[in-house]
């Protein structure tokens, strides 16, 4: 538990000093080629789905990765 | 003579500024025709909102796994793992414009996942080749969203259904997302619901009665999950951006696996026993950086904790490599580590005094890694003289975890746009 609330804290340190970030440098939409392109997204690819998936059942943990949390499928 | 010469020099100047005031006048003229005429099309086109439904993206994507290991819990931690799954799913995105300007988003996909399973088939190993041996899975999900790319905001509904022979599952979300005036900041909320359904279906020794004589005879029992899903992502540079991710996943109901065995230390045999209640809260955080041209390193890290005793840390990287602008290959790595949930022990290792018990390896304490790589094409006029057929990729992992189960997974997908 103890380390569960050190990694929370760590979580929301880097969440804070994220949110000020913006004050820093903000690119224009014009200076965004590079985080527009489409291995740059924020996110699992599509492609990995089933990868996803097949973790989701042979791991205890799941989540965090904006894909299922949870429910609909026999997993874990 | 002097003064005559004065005069007529006088009236040159004139003249000479008048064509030159004429040509400037000219110039400006064209100058100003061409900047409006150039300034026309681009105006016209940002005021274009397309007001008619029409199909923004087609995904097809495609997979084959395969897994082997030797400790299966359906034979109470030992025995085969062996397992094959075909999976597709096709998505199908369609969006217009309202009357507002606001764009409205609907996407359907349609899952179909199919599976030969050596240690389902143990639920009942008498018979040559069991229901269970074999089964497939249709998930259709329906997405409806409504966006305001002026104010930044989204808001989207979802809900999906999933059916398999032992498995119902009815699920319901809402999401919504606000983003920052200069697009470099959103924040995103998620409420998920799944009401699921199955079928408790026992070792063939342990049915009593008729149970299991026939699909009617089966008991049921529910399994409920809810969750809330936190994102946060931020720009960084031209070149790096993050995304923090939360999740809160509640759990109630029937959570054990009723055709997992439990074979007891003093010889006596029955199926899992897990909690009805389960709390997982996942932490996520995601760093993509551009290095040069060429490449991008895509990194991922989770620490998760669960009410089961079960903590976990998983670290991913991805190096997308631009061979052309058009074609990147990406070497993968994903390293996975996690403790066992209390209630595991290994076969025979439980005592029939305990309360909960499981066998399943999924939940005991381990390690696993997988890499492998991907190739994606998106060439410029479309793949195979076809301008929609937008991009091609191609993907292979190999998974290995240090309990000796390991699996392989290639996977297709295809874009239209």
């Amino acid at each position: 538990m103890k380390r569960f609330v050190n990694v929370l804290k760590l979580f929301f340190l880097v969440a804070g000093s994220a949110c000020m970030l913006h004050a820093c440098t903000a690119p224009k939409a014009y200076q965004k080629i590079y985080l527009n392109d489409a291995e740059m997204e924020l996110a699992p690819k599509k492609i990995e789905k089933f990868e996803m998936n097949s973790q989701g059942y042979r791991e205890g943990a799941s989540g965090a990765n904006g894909g299922k949390t949870g429910g609909g499928c026999g997993c874990n | 003579m002097v003064a005559k010469q004065e005069a007529d020099a006088a009236v040159t100047d004139q003249r000479i500024k008048k064509i030159m005031r004429k040509l400037s006048l000219a110039v400006i003229g064209m100058y100003v025709g061409i900047l409006s005429a150039f300034a026309q099309s681009p105006a016209d086109s940002s005021l274009y909102k397309n007001k008619k439904l029409k199909v923004s993206e087609i995904n097809f994507v495609t997979g084959y796994y395969h897994q082997d290991g030797n400790r299966s819990p359906v034979t109470g931690g030992i025995g085969t793992e062996k397992l094959s799954d075909i999976a597709t799913t096709l998505e199908i995105k369609l969006n217009k414009y309202d009357g507002r300007n606001r764009k409205r988003e609907i996407s359907f996909e349609l899952g179909v996942d199919h599976y030969t399973s050596a240690s389902s088939d143990n639920i009942d190993p008498h018979t040559i080749s069991s229901a269970s041996y074999a089964d497939t899975r249709i998930y259709p999900t329906l997405s409806y969203g409504i966006i305001n790319e002026q104010k930044g905001t989204a808001i989207n509904f979802i809900g999906s259904y999933s059916s398999e022979f032992d498995y119902q599952s009815v699920g319901a979300g809402i999401g919504f997302t606000k983003t920052s005036k200069d697009k470099n900041r959103d924040f995103s909320v998620k409420l998920q619901a799944y009401l699921d359904n199955l079928k408790v279906i026992l070792p063939v020794e342990l049915r009593t009665g008729t149970q299991g004589r026939g699909d009617q005879n089966y008991s049921t029992a529910g399994r409920n999950s809810y969750s809330t899903s936190f994102t946060f992502s931020q720009v960084i540079n031209t070149k790096l951006q993050l995304a923090l991710l939360a999740d809160m996943v509640y759990q109630s109901g029937y959570l054990s696996t009723p055709f997992h065995r439990i074979y007891f230390a003093d010889g006596s045999e029955t199926n899992e026993k897990l909690p009805s209640s389960r709390l997982k809260i996942p932490l996520g955080l995601r760093l993509n950086y551009f290095l040069g041209d060429k490449f991008i390193f895509r990194t991922y890290y989770r620490y998760y904790h669960g009410d089961w005793g079960l903590n976990a840390n998983t670290f991913n990287i991805e190096v997308p490599v631009k061979i052309t602008p058009f074609i990147s290959i990406s070497p993968f790595y994903r390293f996975y580590s996690q403790n066992g949930v209390k209630y595991f022990a290994p076969y025979k290792g439980h005592s029939a005094a305990e309360e909960f018990y499981t066998t399943d390896d999924d939940l005991s304490k381990f390690n696993s890694n997988f890499e492998g790589a991907g190739i994606r094409i998106v060439p410029p006029g479309g793949l195979f003289g076809s301008k929609n057929f937008n991009s091609l990729e191609l993907r292979y992992g190999h998974y290995n975890r240090n309990d000796g189960l390991h699996s392989d997974i290639i996977t297709l997908a295809l874009k239209f746009k």
